[in-house]
């Protein structure tokens, strides 16, 4: 064994026993380094002979890069001990509390909202609306509602000037105003918005959500309107079977007019929509007065169609099981908390309404 | 609306039961609202027990008692009879009910300082005996009825209360119900019998309409009935009177409120002795007053319709009858009004005196003109077989013909609106049977109104009385397409749906809270919007339309805070309100956000701050789709914030004000911090700066990074030093970065420090070490030079 080979052992038993990162980093200056061990021995290559060069050469790489090595995976050898030494002294108690996350909620009427705009988004039905304030004329005269008539004694109107030309709409009705003047038959459109009128006690509220639903085209009959009405209300309730009743009624806006009930039952004061022999009023509808067509330039000979209106929040009563309408309005945080919805629970076509 | 099957059965021949009146009438259109047992005038008088009879605080002679009276409801009554004792089963009579003694209508009254509500009774108070010395006392065996009534009524009919809609006058009376059953199949309409009687005296009051352009008076009929002797009702007709929910009142007045029920004919009764010399139907002059009977005392407008008589004002017409001209039961001589009044000039009349009234009800809607005759003849009848008396011949003054509408048909129209076929016959068989005339012309059918349906105007009208009475049932669903030719959003709904959620997932809870608020809540946030009142607010508190959205949250705030919530983050998103015309209004979405300084949020010592507002809301902005390179923040913000710490953020060019955020002002309310975004504004930005995602380039050359440190005035903003920066070399500085401010040590007082990291990277080459001492010089200079600042050495 050459006098290097010796020192070389030497130095692989110091490696081997080293347990400091540093150790090893000085063991390694003094091999591989600039005037290391290994570079001393390529120092003495220009006196040896030419037949000799070649052989020395190689063996000292060979050393060098064998040592390399084993400098590379004592290192490693080193960090990983390390890690599993402080590993061992880490230990946390995971039964405690997690760190608060607060996510946020959506109020149930825009969850409905949202839900009603994805079930009519497929048959063709769009988005739109129009302001809270409006004039007489759109929320009563236009909708064949005429001045100094008992119909109004439905809505209890909150008007903005002594006039009383200008109001906070009573229904989402002048949307439909609106929607016929700006444009051209066909229209296929819903509308949601708040709605005003001036009561206020267990049952209304000031304020209230209200969905407006019309298709105009050629040749709409009350058929389509049942048959709309009716894949409407079997979606939102997500239900397979709906028992439906129209009952003649009266809005001076569409004719003939008809209010629709659903079938329910009571169980264990829970209401089941759907089944049973009690009957539940949901919304109001029929065919568009050819009145207000005509107040919309739209020629009733050629076009016809239908309207409906629905109350939103009382969708979302029965729907989600919330009992009080006012406590819509009053932002208690517990009950945000509870009837809010997720705000990732977006309400989409492939992935169905609700979770 | 409310009528009895028994009372239906006199105007139509049916074999069907109750049961299926009522569910044909919900399928016709005549709503069912409730069905309840049939009432006498004793039926208020119920069972009751003595829990308590207590000494009265004031008189020693009455007692002040518990009263068990059924559904676990105890009241006080004050009661002077010395055997009130505890435990007493014995009878009680509610407020609102009559005492038959006396007529008294009982009302809820102190007495001797103690609120008594209603009275224990004595027999001769019930007329059940002469004895007046006590209450009655029950045996034991009532003690199961107590809160039944003791006097269980005879009949076994119900009263069914319908809810007629409006345009439908015609079922005001029980007649026109009838006859839509009839229509409907429901058994035959049974003529009105031919009433004779000989008119014995003459009818020698003048009465004239006087025409005028107001005049809402057409025709005026009238008799005279001299020598009756009013009485009280017979009892089928008190009963009627009850089932209608009336109270029966004298023979005279019971038979005019009869007719009205009956045939929807509203009548009217004076007393021919207190009118002084003719009646006049004329329109009122400003300040005239009226007694009327309910009452009170109004006082008239201009062009008011007025029956009158010499001396003045007799009644409304069409309304109110006057206290003046009354009935009363001593009443001998009596004239009976039976009259037509225009609807709308009525229906502006009582709303304008706030008055309510069966008849006012009638004639808004629409009485049959035809009607006024068979009324003085039904109502004449009844009172010469109740109260006897001479009849006078009928004086009907008219000032216009009763125009008959007529409709051309085609009964087409009816397949074509409803989707089915019905037959023409079944049409005209349904038609004829409502009281429609028909005459088949080729191609249409010529259609006569019935002059008791004001509502039928043109063919729609008489495709709806088809489909109503033949049924809502037989029209076939047709399944909806599953088209969609439009996006189901616009541009804008797609970014209110987002703000929505954007908000929510960041904590917030979303609220929904009036478009209304308190006006001094709001005025603290209207800046220089006008304030919209509403003429008929529901309450003072919410008086003025919402010209923050602000006033609402933080109201709901502090309730929550009451409620014992500390940490709260509330949204909404919705209109505000910037003038009082359609349109004059908003989208904003507005953030709450509060701390409840309790231990345990003392202890995780992550303190809320206008840092934790802004970053909510820049994120929000950056997923609506607002990059950071877009907007500029600047320190000016409305004055409901707290003047040093707030903000807005704008476009670049300033053009558009996306948001303003910052702590709420500390005289509105402490430690609060919020946000509002202004939807439309941020939308129309979007819609005229429409970006296209740029291919991304990365550059492969190393980027250095360079700190800098510059003193500047206390006051000034950190924002002056990026932009100055930035603006030097867009295409060497990539980034830069505040780290550090600081005051205090080593900085003079009027001073501070901020410090900054500026990324360099050139996308052409590695820099030298000579470009960026370069590039560094002109970042020193350019900023002392534009913003005054001085390298901190």
């Amino acid at each position: 064994m050459s006098e290097i080979e010796k020192k070389i052992d030497e130095y692989k038993n110091k490696i081997d026993s080293c347990s400091k990162v540093e150790e090893l980093d000085s063991l390694k200056s003094d091999v591989l380094g600039k005037n290391g061990l290994i570079n001393i021995e390529f120092k003495k290559l220009s006196d040896l002979p030419v037949e000799e060069k070649k052989s020395f050469a190689a063996n000292i790489n060979k050393i060098k890069h064998e040592l390399s090595d084993i400098f590379r995976l004592k290192l490693v050898e080193i960090l990983d001990k390390d890690i599993i030494d402080k590993v061992k002294k880490e230990k946390v108690d995971v039964t405690l509390p997690e760190k608060n996350f607060k996510i946020g909620k959506v109020h149930p009427v825009s969850q409905v909202i949202d839900e009603i705009s994805c079930i009519f988004s497929e048959i063709g039905f769009s988005v739109e609306e129009g302001p809270d304030v409006e004039n007489e004329y759109n929320n009563f005269t236009a909708l064949n509602t005429p001045e100094n008539h008992p119909a109004k004694d439905m809505h209890d109107t909150f008007y903005l000037d002594q006039d009383m030309k200008t109001l906070l709409r009573t229904h989402t009705s002048p949307v439909q105003i609106r929607t016929m003047l700006k444009g051209k038959p066909p229209f296929k459109i819903i509308a949601p918005g708040r709605t005003y009128r001036s009561d206020s006690d267990q049952t209304h509220t000031p304020m209230f959500h209200q969905l407006e639903g019309l298709q105009i085209d050629k040749n709409i009959n009350m058929g389509h309107l049942k048959g709309c009405l009716n894949y409407f209300i079997k979606e939102f309730f997500e239900i397979d079977k709906i028992k439906m009743r129209f009952r003649p009624s009266h809005f001076p806006f569409t004719e003939p007019s008809a209010e629709v009930d659903i079938g329910y039952r009571l169980e264990n004061n829970k209401i089941i929509i759907g089944e049973g022999d009690k009957w539940l009023e949901i919304l109001g509808c029929g065919m568009v007065h050819p009145n207000v067509l005509k107040n919309c330039k739209i020629d009733s000979n050629k076009f016809q169609g239908f309207a409906f209106g629905i109350g939103i929040d009382r969708l979302a009563m029965l729907k989600y099981g919330i009992n009080d309408l006012r406590s819509f309005f009053e932002c208690d945080y517990r009950w945000l908390n509870h009837y809010g919805f997720d705000p990732l629970d977006v309400p989409t076509n492939y992935r169905g309404l609700s979770r | 609306m409310r009528f009895t099957k028994d009372w239906l059965n006199d105007h139509l021949n049916t074999k069907k039961s109750e049961q299926q009146i009522i569910e044909k009438l919900n399928g016709i259109g005549l709503e069912v609202e409730k069905v309840e047992k049939t009432k006498n005038e004793l039926s208020d008088f119920i069972v009751a027990k003595i829990v308590k009879a207590n000494k009265h605080p004031n008189a020693d002679r009455l007692k002040l008692c518990d009263v068990d009276i059924g559904a676990k409801k105890i009241i006080k009554v004050v009661c002077g009879a010395p055997n009130a004792k505890d435990g007493l089963l014995t009878i009680y009579a509610p407020p609102g009910s009559t005492i038959p003694k006396n007529g008294m209508k009982l009302e809820v009254s102190k007495i001797r300082g103690e609120t008594s509500y209603g009275m224990l009774c004595s027999e001769s108070e019930l007329k059940l005996s002469e004895e007046s010395d006590g209450i009655i006392a029950l045996s034991q065996k009532f003690t199961k009825h107590i809160g039944k009534s003791y006097f269980e009524t005879k009949n076994n009919n119900n009263v069914i209360e319908l809810s007629i809609t409006p345009n439908r006058p015609d079922c005001l009376g029980i007649r026109g119900i009838a006859r839509d059953l009839y229509a409907s199949g429901y058994g035959n309409l049974k003529e009105i019998k031919k009433i004779r009687f000989k008119k014995t005296s003459k009818h020698n009051l003048k009465v004239k309409i006087e025409k005028n352009k107001s005049q809402a008076c057409s025709i005026f009929g009238s008799c005279l009935i001299k020598n009756i002797t009013n009485r009280e009702s017979p009892s089928w007709l008190k009963e009627r009177i009850l089932a209608l929910g009336l109270r029966p009142i004298s023979a005279v007045v019971d038979i005019t409120n009869y007719v009205m029920f009956d045939l929807n004919r509203p009548l009217h009764a004076y007393d021919l002795d207190k009118i002084k010399n003719s009646i006049t139907v004329r329109s009122s002059k400003k300040g005239e007053t009226l007694k009327a009977l309910d009452n009170k005392i109004y006082t008239l407008k201009e062009n008011m319709c007025v029956i009158s008589d010499d001396e003045g004002v007799l009644g409304l017409g069409g309304i109110i009858g006057g206290v003046r001209s009354g009935t009363e039961l001593d009443t001998k001589n009596i004239l009976i009004e039976s009259a037509y009044f225009d609807p709308s000039i009525t229906r502006k009349t009582s709303k304008e005196l706030e008055i309510n009234s069966d008849a006012k009800f009638r004639f808004e809607r629409g009485i049959d003109p035809l009607s006024v005759k068979i009324g003085l003849e039904t109502a004449a009848k009844l009172i010469i077989e109740i109260c006897g008396g001479e009849v006078s011949n009928f004086d009907i003054q008219q000032t216009q013909k009763i125009k008959k509408k007529t409709i051309k048909f085609d009964t087409k129209l009816v397949s074509k609106t409803i989707g089915i076929k019905i037959n023409e016959n079944d049409i005209i068989k349904i038609l004829n049977r409502l009281g429609f005339g028909t005459k088949k012309k080729s191609k249409f059918v010529d259609i006569q109104v019935p002059t008791w349906r004001p509502d039928i105007f043109g063919e729609i009208d008489l495709v709806e009385e088809v489909i109503r009475i033949s049924g809502f049932d037989n029209i076939k669903s047709i399944e909806p397409e599953k088209v969609r030719i439009k996006p189901t959003l616009n541009f804008y709904q797609k970014h209110f749906h987002l703000a929505q959620r954007s908000v929510a997932s960041k904590g917030y809870f979303e609220t929904i809270t009036w478009s209304f608020s308190d006006e001094k809540i709001n005025n603290k946030f209207k800046e220089n919007y006008e304030t919209i009142k509403i003429i008929n607010p529901i309450s003072t508190d919410l008086g003025v339309l919402r010209n923050s959205l602000y006033p609402n949250l933080i109201y709901y705030m502090e309730k929550n805070l009451n409620r014992g919530f500390g940490d709260q983050s509330l949204f909404e998103i919705g209109p505000v309100f910037t003038g009082k015309k359609p349109g004059d209004q908003r989208t904003v979405v507005c953030g709450i956000k509060k701390q409840h300084f309790d231990e345990e949020n003392y202890s995780r010592g992550d303190h809320l701050d206008v840092f934790d507002i802004k970053r909510d809301l820049i994120q929000t902005l950056v997923e609506l789709g607002v990059d950071k390179e877009e907007i500029l923040v600047k320190d000016r913000s409305p004055t409901y914030y707290h003047p040093g710490i707030s903000g807005s953020i704008l476009s670049k060019d300033e053009k558009y004000l996306f948001a303003c955020f910052g702590q709420i002002h500390p005289k509105i309310t402490n430690e609060s911090y919020g946000f509002e975004i202004f939807l439309e504004d941020l939308v129309d930005f979007k819609s005229k700066n429409k970006k296209v995602k740029q291919v991304l380039l990365i550059s492969d050359y190393q980027k250095s990074e360079r700190d800098f440190a510059f003193l500047v005035n206390k006051e000034s903003n950190a924002q002056v030093l990026v932009d100055a920066i930035e603006n030097i070399d867009k295409t060497l500085i990539k980034k830069v970065k505040i780290f550090d401010v600081y005051e205090g040590k080593n900085i003079p007082s009027d001073k501070k420090s901020i410090a900054l990291k500026v990324t360099i990277q050139s996308d052409k080459k590695t820099l030298k070490e000579d470009d960026l001492t370069n590039i560094s010089k002109k970042i020193v200079k350019s900023v002392e030079e534009k913003t005054g600042a001085l390298l901190r050495s």
